[in-house]
């Protein structure tokens, strides 16, 4: 198995996100964001960071790139996409996923360990950003929990930024891509204090197993 | 190149903390009886071809999923 992690001009948790991946006894490699060629990769992580500096909206810019057009495709056939933080964005604002991220209800950048709830377990995984709101409307909302297309919520009182219904990250309704706003590629280490991030991978990594 | 001006802001209902930081600061420099305070962004441009502004907005200037956008022709446009 071989992940691809795209790197746009302002992404910064890609080199962490790679050893993630290597970390479930996978191969990876980085994918520039002019690069179409999505050949012999078999699941793709759009990475956290700040895409071409986040201008207008947080990941408006990076759906338009070579590189998402062609990860666009790749969901389309079922490949396994995951997105993290601005990833997450990205992949709301290219339509990939519902809904969208807002800025934090307080108007802080958050950045602590969180406890997320994803089915019959508990994961602790660092939250840091700013636009973490997730917001759809209420429909929708049901939707997706009828659906049970909310992957991860946020543990009672630690939704760290107003997220509509404690949520911190959905799929899409056939579930091959998947987007949160913690960083499970800072949790693949013992040394930082948790290893649950790596469950995010396999999870992701074995719906495109299924599919 | 005919000029537009375009406003984009939080839609209605969508809580706006900007607006609320902002209406809660109002007070204290002496500003009373100012409400319901919403912070969007404003973009101006050129178009040679004003009618596809809507198209822009819709695509990237905008997420209609959480934001209004008017279009403003300058310039005398019709």
């Amino acid at each position: 198995m071989r992940w691809g992690v795209l790197q746009f001009p302002g992404s910064c948790d890609e080199r962490d996100a790679l050893m993630a991946c290597e970390r479930t006894g996978a191969e990876a490699r980085l994918l520039w964001h002019e690069e179409r060629d999505l050949d012999g990769i078999d699941a793709v992580v759009v990475p956290g960071g700040f895409s071409y500096g986040d201008y207008l909206r947080a990941g408006a810019i990076a759906r338009f790139s070579p590189a998402m057009e062609a990860v666009s495709e790749f969901a389309g056939r079922g490949g396994p996409v995951l997105g993290i933080c601005n990833g997450f964005q990205v992949l709301c604002e290219a339509g990939l996923l519902p809904g969208a991220l807002l800025l934090n209800e307080d108007l802080r950048f958050h950045c602590r360990q969180v406890e997320l709830i994803a089915g019959n377990e508990r994961l602790s995984i660092p939250a840091k950003h700013g636009e973490g709101r997730y917001y759809a409307p209420e429909g929708v909302l049901d939707e997706l929990e009828a659906k049970g297309q909310v992957v991860y919520r946020y543990a009672p009182r630690q939704n760290p930024n107003g997220s509509a219904r404690d949520i911190a990250g959905v799929r899409n309704e056939t579930g091959n891509v998947v987007g949160l706003m913690p960083h499970p590629e800072h949790a693949v280490d013992p040394l930082t204090g948790s290893t649950d991030g790596l469950r995010v991978f396999e999870a992701v990594a074995a719906a495109g197993a299924g599919a | 190149m005919p000029k537009a001006r375009i406003l984009i802001r939080p839609k209605e209902g969508i809580l706006d903390p900007q607006g609320k930081a902002v209406e809660r600061a109002l007070p204290a420099l002496g500003f009373e009886g100012i409400e319901h305070v919403r912070v969007g962004r404003m973009v101006e441009l050129e178009a040679e071809d004003p009618e596809r502004l809507g198209e822009l907005c819709e695509k990237l200037l905008a997420n209609p999923l959480i934001e209004d956008y008017e279009i403003e022709q300058l310039d005398g446009a019709a």
